[in-house]
């Protein structure tokens, strides 16, 4: 019997939540006021789970790293927020979402939170509007919605190509109202270092005030942990700069259990690496996918001259091109979901066939549809015998308005112009859906301290679906720990203020201040991105988007070895007590290296192939399917949750099954 | 008087709204001159309404002044102001880049344009005032023309005039147009109101400049 | 190609600063503006100096912490960009590139180029919200239609990132545009006309109360504005203050 408890309610599924809030405990709105709470990181969890808490009567400490909780990295979302409020009439429901969300999950989500989240989800968008969030509307004044990442339904609300922007500013005002009405303190420009415990239970942190050095110490009853993912440790990815583990890594050092962290989404439609000096990644809206076609040439002779400049993609007729997408999976094509797209490049470029410098990138053509929209809006125009350039011109038109921005900011980075040359694509990392394991109530496994958001692991399974981050982030924050806190807050009505002048938080901090020190007595040979760099490319090509067992062994080692190195030779320079950017990333690189051994220790230990996570050991042998992912349900269906024991190839595994009665587990197919 | 306006945007609605009287002072005023140019009578008797209607001398005019002073001394608090919200200044400030000389400039032509009203009042007003209150005059229906006349021999004047007006045209193809989007109004109609605005900082100064030039040759 | 950078150094809000030359080589066209700094700062890393303090994070447009004056402009020679998105193909071989922190009395140095823009979150905590509460019980999403152009044009208001380019650009360093931006969200939208008049009176006050510039209409602000927010939310926010002081 595993020692998780998932604590998932009684009785049917769609009525779990209900009967839960039925029956917890409140705390009295007097009692409320004597409540600390303390919330890491503003992004759409941690914003909404702050106003919420602080709207209740709790005393929240929000803390985040950035200048402004405004600019938490969730304002980066382009596409939308899923919600299952059928306006369109189109057959969505709770039922649906839920279903499609496991599904997309590759199975191995908790049923019980992902129903949770599509129950809630339609109270995301009602709650949303009120805020003032300029969803975009009809012509007729009611919401609009899309279809998005493959799914049959339209359930994609948006605002523009800007949703998680306008989610977070919505949530962040909500914030500043509570912020204006003193329940709110927003401790800005500062980082968690260290999680304090006291009886077992999670009573406060150790902060480091960015701007002075300060170390200071903030107690509460609980601590809510809403600090992102950490798909940095590749060193180039989608997220913010400064995304980082840290938070919810010194929670797992201090008994929080990580679950799944080898799951890790790698989008397939971002700027390819232009060279060395590349700093972070940009993602390009799912949506391309709709419209663009994507290929390489068949001959490697093209391949080669293209490369050296001698050959325009332009110039390759049709049968010179490979639509790898279309002729692997005709019944889905250029849309299948976003781990198979990105394999499939990986797989064509690992063959040979990128398109550039780096030999890691393909094309994604919009000729086609220039060309298709062309003859379209000619006819409707009333023009029967266009000319080519007539066609093109107005083909580009309707491509423009549909993805202006995103070809403008294409042309911006790449300096081509994608309406005339193809776009060149290639996977980056995105999202990870792995995180601190927590039960129904989005408690880790340390009481008293919560985790929300992407920095949890609970509701997308494998593989995450477009427009569903959003959806978590808020669900957790406005709607789910608002009452699950409050559960646990109701025993702590009694005990007053937590002093910071006890034992454990003097033990804390010295081992906070301890180890700065120990970062700026590297030897100094080598800066931190150095080290971030060597981490990024053993992560990339070991632990990717596809791995095997021998990779993942090296892994391993290689990280420890590079671990043990920048902790000796780590060059810092600066100050201790001031401002001091290279040692706020030198804390965070550290962690990362620990968090990289882990997550190549998971992948090494699922060996299955399961959305994200592709292992080259599991793949089907025979029949249509023949080299595609192959889910291991007998030997895998569970969440690998590892316990820290001191170094993290020590971690030990819990496993807690996942029980699928509402849904049927069924083989994905995109063929 | 900042200080009796307290809010920015109280204060800009007051700069336009002072700036907008002054604009409709200047169109009555350059309407009455520019007669001069072909009737020396209308000019003369236009001109003797205005120096003896009691109306015009003792409710419009103090409003006129304090309509000008009100413009300046705002203008300067808020300079001063503007100044002060920016204490270090950029070692390279590329202004020219996004905004345009006449509005980032209004300080100095509004100074030109100061310095040319004390001329003006030293030209004409001061005398008008000492002539109709301090001596006394006799009041004589026709001098108006002839003094006007007088005032215009010197080509160094006329030049100066001519000079001011430049200014005066390059302050109201900011100010006149960007009086609208002080008060609110921008809409539709604010393309076709900015259009009249830069029009009329055009036509006007150049208008004075013709009638000084005009009558500078009248002899 | 080679460059000299003239980068503002500051050490914090209280030493005084200057402006610190440096030579930089081998940098490539398809570098972001910002990636040429990381350049520089691993350069003087290595040689054991304290490297450029900026703020920075998404890299990608959007979270609007970056910040810089460059060459007299804020984010640099082209439009409709943050200084992230700035790549060093709008340089030439031999440039001489001024590097300064945003300049305002309201957003004081904190170090190097980085600044203290706390300014504009006291502007929003004064009224740039809609008083709400997050239960869950709000009315269903379409209970009130909005028309299209009114959602688009407070969408349009709404994209503004909060950089402060506005303030920067201006001569005035006034706050005006990124103020109006946030009236003009919640005054396009019907949810928002409750508590319009407060709203706009007490950002506004907190506006002035902050330090910043008077407006003058020179436009720059919208010129430099990375998202191009429009003048439109000036005026719309003069309308509204008139309206509401009227009102009282």
């Amino acid at each position: 019997m595993s020692i998780l408890d998932s604590k998932i309610p009684e009785g049917p599924l769609a009525d779990k939540w209900t009967n839960y809030k039925n029956k917890i405990n409140l705390v009295n709105p007097a009692n409320k006021r004597n409540i600390d709470v303390i919330v890491v990181g503003t992004g759409l969890a941690g914003g909404s789970a702050a106003a919420t808490l602080a709207e209740l009567g709790y005393n929240v400490k929000t803390f985040c790293y950035q200048d402004s909780p405004r600019r938490a990295h969730s304002i980066a979302a382009q596409g939308g927020i899923n919600a299952a409020k059928n306006y369109q009439g189109d057959g969505d429901s709770d039922y649906r979402l839920f279903y499609d969300t496991v599904k997309g999950g590759d199975y191995r989500s908790r049923e019980a939170n992902v129903y949770r989240l599509a129950e809630v989800s339609g109270n995301i968008i009602d709650q949303c509007v009120a805020q003032g969030v300029p969803f975009a509307r009809e012509y007729g004044g009611l919401l609009d919605n899309r279809s998005f990442g493959g799914v049959l339904v339209s359930r994609t609300f948006y605002a523009k190509g800007q949703t998680g922007q306008q989610l977070l500013l919505g949530a962040y005002s909500a914030m500043n109202r509570q912020i204006n009405r003193g329940k709110i303190q927003a401790f800005n420009r500062h980082e968690m270092l260290d999680l304090v415990k006291i009886d077992g239970k999670a009573r406060g942190i150790i902060a480091r005030n960015l701007v002075t050095g300060e170390i200071e110490r903030h107690s509460a009853h609980a601590v809510v942990l809403a600090s992102g993912g950490y798909g940095n440790v590749f060193f180039l990815s989608t997220n913010a700069m400064g995304s980082n583990v840290m938070a919810a890594w010194r929670a797992h050092r201090r008994g929080a259990f990580f679950a799944n962290p080898c799951y890790t989404q790698i989008h397939p439609t971002c700027i390819p690496v232009s060279g060395d000096h590349q700093s972070k990644l940009t993602l390009m809206s799912e949506s391309l996918r709709n419209d663009g076609r994507i290929w390489v040439p068949k001959r490697k002779e093209d391949v080669e001259a293209i490369r050296e400049g001698k050959l325009k993609p332009t110039q390759l007729s049709e049968e010179e091109r490979d639509y790898y997408l279309e002729r692997r999976y005709p019944a889905f094509g250029n849309l299948v979901p976003r781990d198979v797209a990105s394999r499939a490049a990986k797989e064509r470029c690992d063959a040979g066939f990128g398109v550039n410098k780096t030999g890691e990138a393909v094309y994604l053509d919009f000729a086609s549809a220039i060309q298709r929209y062309g003859k379209e809006k000619a006819l409707t125009s009333g023009i029967h015998n266009p000319s080519k350039e007539e066609i093109t011109k107005m083909g580009e038109e309707v491509i423009e308005s549909k993805y202006g921005n995103l070809f403008q900011m294409y042309e911006k980075i790449v300096d081509e112009n994608p309406y005339k040359s193809p776009m060149m694509i290639y996977p980056a990392v995105h999202y990870t859906m792995g995180g601190l394991w927590v039960d129904y109530n989005l408690q880790t496994t340390i009481p008293g301290c919560y985790a929300a958001g992407e920095a949890n692991f609970s509701d997308h399974g494998a593989n995450r679906l477009g427009a569903s981050a959003l959806m978590q982030g808020l669900a957790d924050g406005y709607f789910v720990l608002p009452y699950t806190i409050g559960d646990y807050l109701s025993q702590d009505i009694r005990t007053g203020k937590i002093p910071t002048d006890t034992p454990e938080f003097d033990q804390a901090e010295k081992e906070v201040k301890d180890r700065i020190e120990k970062l700026m007595a590297g030897s100094g040979e080598h800066s931190v991105d150095y080290y971030h760099k060597k981490l990024g490319k053993i992560m990339w090509n070991k632990c990717g988007m596809s791995r095997n067992e021998k990779e993942l062994k090296e892994a391993i080692e290689e990280i420890a070895v590079l671990r043990e190195d920048f902790w000796k030779n780590v060059k810092v320079p600066g100050t201790i007590n001031s401002m001091n950017p290279e040692l706020e990333k030198a804390g965070r690189v550290a962690d990362f290296l620990e968090l990289g051994e882990l997550f190549a220790k998971d992948a090494l230990n699922r060996n299955e192939s399961c959305g994200g996570h592709f292992r080259e050991e599991s793949v089907e042998q025979s029949g249509e399917q023949k080299g595609e992912a192959l889910r291991d349900d007998k030997n895998f269906k569970y969440v690998a949750a590892w316990e820290y024991k001191g170094e993290p190839k020590d971690a030990q595994l819990h496993k807690e099954d996942l029980v699928f009665e509402n849904i049927e587990l069924k083989t994905r197919s995109y063929k | 008087m900042g200080g009796l306006i307290k809010s920015s945007i109280a204060r800009k609605v007051a700069m336009a709204l002072s700036g907008l009287f002054l604009v409709f002072f200047l169109l009555q005023h350059f309407t009455i001159n520019f007669t001069s140019i072909f009737s020396a009578d209308t000019f003369n008797e236009l001109s003797h309404f205005m120096g003896t209607n009691p109306l015009v001398q003792f409710v419009l005019q103090p409003v006129l002044i304090f309509g000008v002073v009100f413009h300046f001394v705002m203008g300067f608090v808020l300079e001063i102001k503007n100044k002060n919200a920016r204490a270090i200044k950029y070692a390279k400030y590329n202004g020219g880049a996004n905004a345009s000389w006449m509005s980032r400039n209004m300080i100095y032509s509004g100074l030109v344009i100061l310095a040319f009203l004390g001329l003006h009042f030293y030209d004409f007003w001061v005398p008008e005032i000492v002539h109709k209150y301090v001596e006394f005059a006799p009041e004589d229906p026709t001098r108006y023309y002839s003094e006007l006349l007088h005032k215009f021999e010197s080509p160094i004047r006329t030049g100066l005039y001519a000079l001011s007006f430049v200014f005066l045209a390059l302050h109201l193809w900011h100010g006149f147009a960007s009086s609208f989007q002080s008060v609110g109004f921008n809409n539709k109609y604010s393309i076709a109101a900015t259009k009249f605005a830069k029009a009329f900082a055009i036509v006007i100064p150049v208008g004075f400049i013709i009638i000084a030039i005009v009558l500078h040759f009248t002899h | 190609m080679n460059l000299t950078l003239k980068i503002w150094r500051q050490s914090d809000a209280n030493s005084k600063g200057k402006l610190v030359d440096y030579k930089i080589s081998g940098i490539e066209g398809d570098m972001s503006f910002l990636e040429m700094l990381d350049v520089l700062n691993e350069d003087l890393i290595n040689k054991g100096e304290e490297p450029v303090v900026f703020d920075h994070d998404c890299r990608e447009g959007i979270c609007g912490a970056c910040s810089l004056q460059i060459n007299g402009e804020p984010h640099g020679p082209d439009r409709l960009i943050t200084t992230c998105q700035l790549h060093m193909r709008k340089f030439n071989d031999g440039d001489t590139i001024y590097i300064e922190p945003f300049r305002a009395k309201a957003f004081p140095v904190v170090k190097d180029l980085m600044v203290d823009r706390s300014s504009f979150e006291r502007i929003q905590q004064a009224g740039g919200y809609i008083s709400v509460n997050t239960s869950g019980n709000t009315q269903d999403a379409n209970a009130i239609p909005i028309r299209k152009e009114d959602a688009d044009e407070a969408m349009d208001a709404a994209t503004c990132i909060g950089c402060g380019a506005c303030v920067a650009a201006c001569k005035n360093a006034s706050a005006m545009l990124f103020t109006s931006a946030k009236v003009s969200q919640f005054a396009l939208l019907p949810q928002g006309q409750v508590e319009a008049t407060e709203r706009v009176l007490a950002m506004v006050n907190q506006m002035d109360e902050e330090g910043f510039g008077n407006c003058t209409n020179t436009g720059a602000c919208e010129i430099e504005c990375p998202k191009g927010i429009s003048l439109e939310n000036i005026a719309r926010m003069n309308r509204e203050y008139l309206k509401a002081s009227m009102k009282g």
